[in-house]
């Protein structure tokens, strides 16, 4: 069967390479609409400051799109080489939002960045502006279609499983692309790239202030990114807001993994603000609770409830039990596609079959018929995820937002009120909020992805058989290689990163012919 | 039913179209990185030949992407076979091809030359490396894999890492790497200024005719080899699996579908005519229309690959009923209509704004331009 440590390696090598990629992407989500914004207020003011702001984000913009565009191709390969049997299961539905994402974003975006760069003597000041508005549009569209996809995942809405195919088959395209989780999940991620964009940008242009530079671009840079910002980020609460309602109803494991919900309760609910749970025994240590809160977050009502992992792992027995005469007409199926017997029994329980799946990892030689009450259990318990990771990751993703948003605030009344440039402590503030966003980004992933366990497709495709059948050396040898390369990479980027932050914009009329000179001409920079 | 198996024949012309443009669009930069020190002489040389695909390779690139994507989309069984069972070549195409964006973007940016001869180093093994890959893929492919199924379609790879580099694959490999030479030469050829636009020239050239060499070989190679014949099995344009067919092994099967259909010759034709008057129109100095007949010699080779295999797409040498063919690996009926009309919607405007790119930045790139240049790389 499948070996344990391979399908632990995919993972590891899944969520570390997603993870990577996701630092580069929200950047280029916000950074390229922020520069959307800049160049338009160039052309229709004429005024030069704001051409030389575009220019010098659009340079490290570049920076971290290089590396955004490099890990995304990982990405785009990883589910057909690591995750083979996830691929040929949902490839029918999974397959067509990333093939459509390439043909209306990624073209979009790429071919256009190019004219972006190289085409600001070759293009009309409105061309150029459009170009980069499509550079903009491109990647926004890419991160809505691989939320579609993702939401799939999280909530398979749209397709049905064929027995015969032994896939998931799209039936209706509407009811994937307005997955309810989709549209709160797109809103929420990009709009975190604006946050994410505005708190770099105030951040380098706090660093200018503090170094007496570039005042004129510091202080108009900071000034559009906080009014951005600050409005992103209300948009990302409200929407995250709105992803744990949607999330409450389609994924009920998640949700009670994020609030530590061990035992069910009455209405009103508490909210664990603080917890410290063991997953072996199914309880938290040690907890600060405010009466009410839960109930009020997640049902927006006093009396709502939320089922707890106790009566959720109940419920997974039962689809468990309700899933393997399931599984056991598919591999007759597989046999006879034309087995009317095991076809009406694939019809009976079929809508356990990925609960089949779950349990099947205990059966002996993959035998579902020597199942025991034992192993039921066991996969019952299989069915919540990692309850500390996913509690902890979310509640450090919230406190990162909320004090996002109150930095923003505070930035944005600051700017309006001229008092930025005296106020040195929070330049400094500024400064050191730059790793927030990206921080906040990263656990937002750990909050969705570890939280959908055990599942790729949630309720149908267990992630255990979703792996590819490498042996444990192959993967061995992907993950040292991402490792390596991927550290190699970030080294280089972030190096570059600071050295042109620290080079700050052309100044007008400097010229740039001495870019190209060697370092025997006592240059260690060649601007681009 | 009938409208299933025209889909799926839809889906697999748009297959080889997707592989053509990865050949003729990716292949392009790719034979540039691979040609860069050699047209290149000097760092502000190189610089020219990077800036001549500079403001393109990017969108370039997509055609890579989207064959990912699209395979994944229209022949889920394809991907999820293919992808894993050349998992290591897989890895080697992708870390060399992870390069190449931090190549062009990063190369320039320091003036340290051994900064530069680093990321040169780098251009050229992600030009080379994945054009060797790509062939080389297509060169098993046509040999068949070892491969099968269990009950559930988990796929098992059972061949070695090294298999995956037999002589006929290497060979496949080199052709890929000559047209990417051929293309990523007419392209310098067109767009920089002497002298790396002459030596592209010669380059393109030579490429060109070394491509005609070893076609020629690969052509007499497969008629020898074994080809795959489905005997039995569910009819075409049935919803099936790979799980119930019968497939055998024919010597020489690979012409099969030549004798039933001699008008199919028209494919390798296509690709002596392209290479041969490609090398007359760089002759007499024509680097576009060379380009253009290259990427009809690249429509020929792929032509003449499909048309040999159809109707399989990755046939398996281990237990060749698993084969995959066109009948058994493609998505439903409902998912390939979508991506029909997505493709039919978003292609011509793709073309379009493609080709305005082009337009924009059309002229040519000299050495003075790239040494005071703002937005060069």
């Amino acid at each position: 069967m499948v070996n344990d440590l391979v399908v632990d390696l995919s993972r590891a090598q899944f969520a570390a390479t997603a993870l990577y990629h996701f630092l580069f992407v929200p950047l280029t989500l916000g950074l390229t609409v922020l520069l959307a914004v800049m160049e338009t207020i160039y052309v229709t003011t004429g005024r030069e400051i704001y051409k030389q702001m575009a220019q010098f984000w659009t340079r490290l913009l570049l920076i971290n799109f290089a590396l955004g565009v490099a890990t995304g191709l990982t990405m785009e390969f990883q589910f057909g080489t690591n995750w083979s049997f996830y691929s040929s299961f949902v490839g029918d539905t999974f397959g067509a939002p990333l093939a459509i994402e390439g043909l209306m974003a990624f073209f979009l975006e790429s071919t256009f960045i190019g004219l972006m760069v190289f085409g600001w003597d070759k293009m009309s000041k409105a061309q150029h502006l459009i170009v980069t508005y499509a550079v903009a549009l491109g990647s926004n569209f890419s991160a809505l279609w691989i939320l579609v996809a993702n939401s799939f995942m999280q909530h398979p809405q749209g397709a049905e499983f064929n027995p015969i195919t032994m896939r998931m088959e799209l039936q209706n395209f509407g009811a994937l692309f307005f997955n309810p989780d989709a549209q709160s999940k797109f809103v929420h991620t990009v709009l975190a790239g604006y946050v994410t964009a505005a708190v770099f940008v105030c951040g380098i242009s706090a660093w200018y202030m503090l170094k007496n530079r570039h005042l004129d671009l510091a202080r108009r840079s900071f000034r559009i990114a906080a009014v951005f910002g600050m409005l992103g980020g209300a948009g990302v609460i409200t929407l995250g807001d709105a992803l744990g309602y949607v999330g409450a109803k389609v994924q009920p494991t998640k949700l009670a993994a994020m609030e530590a919900l061990w035992t069910s309760e009455k209405a009103p609910m508490a909210f664990n603000a603080i917890a410290f749970p063991n997953q072996a025994e199914q309880k938290n240590y040690f907890t600060v609770q405010i009466p009410a809160m839960l109930s009020i977050l997640v049902t927006h009502s006093l009396d709502g409830v939320v089922p707890a992992i106790d009566q959720l792992q109940v419920e997974a027995q039962e689809r468990i039990r309700n899933g393997i005469p399931a599984v056991q007409a598919m591999e007759r199926l597989s046999a006879n596609p034309r087995d009317e017997a095991a076809l009406a029994q694939f019809k009976a329980h079929g809508k356990d079959v990925g609960y089949g799946f779950l349990v099947l990892r205990y059966a002996p030689q993959g035998d579902l018929s020597k199942i025991t009450d034992a192993d039921i259990a066991r996969a019952a318990r299989d069915t919540i995820p990692n309850v500390a990771i996913v509690f902890w990751s979310f509640r450090i993703m919230v406190a990162f937002g909320l004090l996002m948003l109150a930095y923003l605030v505070l930035a944005t009344l600051m700017t309006l009120s001229n008092q930025i440039e005296r106020q040195r402590w929070f330049q400094w503030a500024a400064v050191l909020m730059v790793p927030v966003p990206f921080l906040a980004c990263e656990f937002g992933w750990l909050v969705a992805e570890v939280g959908r366990q055990p599942w790729t497709v949630n309720e149908m495709l267990p992630t255990w058989l979703s792996a590819s059948t490498h042996s444990v050396a192959y993967m061995v040898f992907s993950l040292s290689g991402f490792i390596l390369l991927y550290t190699a990479f970030a080294i280089v980027e972030i190096y570059l990163m600071l050295l042109f932050i620290r080079k700050g914009p052309e100044e007008p009329g400097a010229g740039h012919a001495a870019a190209a000179g060697l370092p025997s001409a006592g240059r260690k920079l060649a601007a681009q | 039913m009938e409208t299933y198996m025209i889909l799926l024949v839809v889906w697999w012309v748009l297959l080889g179209v997707l592989l053509t443009g990865i050949g003729a669009m990716v292949g392009m930069d790719m034979g540039v990185g691979t040609l860069l020190r050699y047209v290149g002489r000097t760092d502000s040389e190189r610089r020219v030949a990077l800036n001549v695909i500079g403001p393109h390779w990017d969108g370039n690139q997509v055609w890579f992407i989207l064959g990912g994507g699209a395979i994944f989309a229209a022949w889920p069984l394809v991907y999820a076979t293919a992808f894993s069972g050349f998992y290591i070549v897989m890895l080697v195409l992708l870390w060399s091809m992870i390069l190449r964006p931090l190549g062009f973007e990063y190369r320039s940016k320091l003036a340290s030359p051994a900064w530069r001869g680093v990321w040169d180093a780098a251009l050229f093994v992600s030009g080379l490396v994945p054009m060797v890959v790509f062939g080389a893929a297509i060169g098993n492919v046509l040999q068949g894999v070892p491969f099968h199924f269990d009950w559930r379609l988990t796929s098992f790879y059972t061949g070695s890492f090294l298999w995956l580099f037999n002589p006929f694959a290497i060979l496949c490999g080199l052709m890929s790497v000559a047209l990417a030479v051929y293309m990523g030469g007419s392209c310098l050829a067109n767009g920089a200024d002497d002298p790396i636009g002459s030596r592209a020239r010669r380059a393109a050239i030579a490429g060109g005719l070394a491509a005609l060499v070893i076609f020629t070989v690969a052509g007499f190679w497969v008629s020898a080899m074994e080809g795959f014949k489905l005997v039995a099995g569910p009819d075409p344009g049935v919803p099936q699996t790979p799980l119930h067919q019968q497939v055998a092994r024919v010597p020489g099967g690979l012409l099969a579908n030549y004798a039933a259909h001699p008008a199919l010759w028209v494919l390798p034709a296509l690709v002596y005519a392209g290479l041969l008057l490609g090398a007359l129109a760089h002759a007499i100095r024509r680097p576009i229309l060379a380009w253009w007949l290259g990427a009809l010699a690249w429509i020929g080779v792929i032509g003449t690959v499909g048309a040999a295999m159809f109707p399989f797409i990755m046939p398996s040498s281990s237990n060749p009923s698993h084969s995959l063919t066109v009948w058994n690996s493609g998505s439903s009926l409902v998912t390939l209509t979508w991506m029909v009309g997505f493709v039919v919607i978003f292609m011509p405007i793709i073309v379009w704004y493609t080709s305005w790119a082009f337009w924009v930045m059309r002229g040519k790139v000299s050495v003075k331009h790239v040494e005071t240049s703002d937005h060069a790389y």
